[in-house]
């Protein structure tokens, strides 16, 4: 084991400081007594009790939420079907360009995006609110569940599927009863990754929204253009606690299936 | 019918195959994995199909599954066509090399999976996988998952699954490849056992050679998506029909010449400068100077310090290397030409008693019937 030197302490330290610093002293004035964001008056919990009082930032909040679990659950059915059909669909025409299509959603600008699902909305005369931001959400967020849910079928035993059909499974039955089962924490972690996704989303849901729908991030930005409050900093912190929930809780899924495949595989070889 | 005290369907041609495969083709793309194969296989038989990897015998068992379609030709089960029924609802059964068990249902489940797609009755279920449970012997493992029990037992779980839903025909696709050689030869006669038992047909697919003689009725020897040779193990062992069949199932000397004369079955074949032209006999029609090839197994020669008496082939050679395996001795024996010919004998004395040693000259003789005379 190599030493930990100080040049190693002061980079770690530089580069966390970067990274959370920022987010650090936002945590830290939440829990400001004072009004004046910039002046430190003692620790009071007193703006996380205004903002449960707040009917806008409430609603707000709520909006979210709905967003949030209606689209991730779409780019969640959603991006499985296609890593299915893109893994085990077989070689069809324009099969490796699909593969790569599906992947170009994660480097598109998100003013991009947000555009052209503005354009493509007023375009067929869909009325512009929560549906709009959720089908927007479930466009952008499918592509990473999908690619989370190829990763694992790559490395999921054809045999198992071929097994189920034999023993008179349909190809559903066989993706219902074999496939999903084990897939699941792929799955579920993408599932986290596309709720997360839309829960931090500000860009795309300002351009598709309409004056019905207002999410937390955007309820956020328009006020802070009139002045920071200790209550913005209240809500972000628990915006942040959330996210880093769903964050580490996506993780854990995925490293405990990893656990218990590896576990199955080492089984497997001393026997 | 006459009752039958050999079981040999293939020989009666009265008796009507369980599958039948009509001028089967499979291409992938520019490869021929199976090439215009027309082969029947009867019921309760325990067919295996032999071959190296990549030779195709996989596709075709495949194919019979329903998980490839031939690209030509017809496949018939029971007398009907199943080339367009999706493996689900087919008659056969697969036990699959890596045995895909399901890793999230305990053995149980695993087996009671494809009865319950069937929709029977709860209580009919479970007395089905109780009976299949005591068949393969893991009564007391039913509560566990895939990864808490042996490769043996998986190995058992896999075939009880596949045999709970009582198919007409059960493929085996390699299905001891994973074990040790001591588990594989037990398992092998449990294999045979519990097909005798049930009175399914089996086919299996093996690259060992010993395993396919070991438990199948008839032997299928495949190459580069051909059968070459389809028979019982010993027709396949004793009279193979090419040096390919020769070389592939156990060791063999294979001696290239040439057809000296013919008289009826007698026949000698002139091969090295100096020798004596091998005496043997064969069925088949040779003219003289054409090429032959003479394919004898090591234990069919015999070694000897003197010069046997009323051999009918006999050469003179120096032994280069002896391989002892306890039971028997394997002899490489160069002749005077450069070629080593193997020689087998069972060490009926104590190894003391041995006549010779390495650089001892030796003669090697044998019979005009041990060999086989090969034109391919």
């Amino acid at each position: 084991m190599r030493r930990f030197s100080w040049i190693n302490a002061t980079s770690l330290t530089l580069g966390f400081a970067f990274l959370y610093l920022p987010m650090l002293i936002l945590i830290v004035y939440s829990f400001n007594a004072s009004k004046l964001v910039t002046v430190w008056a003692g620790f009071s919990t007193r703006w996380y009790g205004e903002l449960l009082r707040n009917d806008a930032f409430l609603g707000a909040a709520w909006v979210t939420l709905k967003v949030a679990v209606l689209s991730s659950t779409l780019a969640t059915i959603l991006g499985t079907m296609a890593a299915h059909v893109l893994v085990r669909g077989g070689r069809f025409a324009g099969r490796t360009l699909f593969s790569g299509m599906i992947y170009a959603p994660l480097v598109m600008p998100e003013v991009i995006t947000g555009l052209s699902l503005l354009l493509l909305f007023i375009g067929i005369g869909l009325d512009r609110g929560i549906v709009t931001i959720v089908l927007a959400h479930t466009t952008f967020s499918m592509c990473y569940v999908s690619v989370v849910v190829s990763s694992r079928l790559v490395s999921f035993d054809r045999a198992l599927e071929e097994a189920a059909l034999d023993l008179g499974c349909t190809p559903f039955q066989a993706f219902r009863l074999v496939t999903l089962p084990i897939i699941a924490p792929a799955v579920i972690s993408g599932w986290l990754l596309a709720f997360t996704l839309s829960l931090d989303d500000l860009v795309i849901a300002s351009f598709v929204t309409g004056p019905s729908a207002t999410t937390l991030p955007m309820k956020i930005w328009s006020s802070v253009r009139l002045g920071v409050s200790p209550e913005i900093n209240a809500l972000s912190t628990l915006l942040i606690g959330i996210v880093t929930l769903g964050v580490i809780t996506a993780s854990l899924v995925s490293k405990r299936a990893i656990a218990s495949r590896q576990r199955d595989e080492q089984a497997a070889q001393q026997t | 019918m006459s009752p039958q005290t050999v079981f040999a369907p293939w020989e009666d041609p009265a008796s009507k195959p369980l599958i039948r495969f009509y001028g089967v083709t499979k291409r992938f793309g520019d490869f021929t994995a199976i090439d215009n194969i027309d082969l029947d296989i009867f019921e309760r038989e325990f067919f295996a199909l032999l071959g190296p990897s990549g030779c195709g015998k996989t596709t075709l068992m495949r194919m019979l599954a329903g998980f490839e379609t031939p690209t030509e030709g017809t496949i018939w089960l029971d007398g009907r066509d199943i080339g367009p029924v999706p493996p689900n609802k087919r008659a056969t059964n697969m036990m699959f090399q890596s045995y895909a068990l399901f890793p999230h249902l305990n053995v149980r489940d695993n087996i009671a999976f494809g009865l319950r797609r069937e929709g029977k009755p709860k209580d009919a279920i479970a007395a089905r996988v109780d009976e299949m449970l005591r068949l393969v012997q893991l009564q007391k493992f039913a509560g566990r998952k895939p990864h808490q029990i042996s490769g043996g037992q998986r190995q058992r779980v896999a075939l009880a699954r596949c045999l709970a839903k009582a198919p007409r025909l059960l493929l085996l696709d390699e299905p001891l490849g994973a074990l040790d050689r001591k588990l594989r030869e037990e398992t092998q006669f449990e294999l045979m056992d519990i097909q005798e038992k049930t009175g399914t047909t089996f086919v299996i697919v093996t690259h060992d050679q010993e395993e396919a003689m070991t438990v199948a009725s008839r032997v299928a020897v495949m190459d580069h998506g051909k059968l070459v040779q389809v028979a019982t193990p010993d027709v396949i062992y004793e009279a193979p029909v090419s040096t390919y069949v020769a070389d592939f199932i156990g060791d063999v000397n294979i001696l290239p010449g040439r057809i000296a004369a013919q008289d009826g079955t007698r026949v000698t074949i002139d091969w090295a400068e100096g020798q004596p032209a091998i005496a043997a006999r064969t069925r088949l029609a040779l003219a003289p100077g054409s090429a032959a090839y003479f394919a004898i197994r090591p234990e069919k020669i015999a070694i000897s310090a003197a010069r046997p008496e009323g051999a009918a082939n006999a050469v003179a050679g120096k032994v280069l290397d002896i391989a002892y395996l306890g039971n028997i001795s394997t002899y490489h024996v160069e002749l005077p030409g450069g070629q080593v010919i193997k020689a087998q004998s069972a060490n009926t004395d104590r190894i003391a008693a041995r006549e010779f040693t390495w650089e001892d000259a030796a003669w090697l003789s044998w019979t005009d019937a041990a060999g086989v005379v090969l034109d391919r």
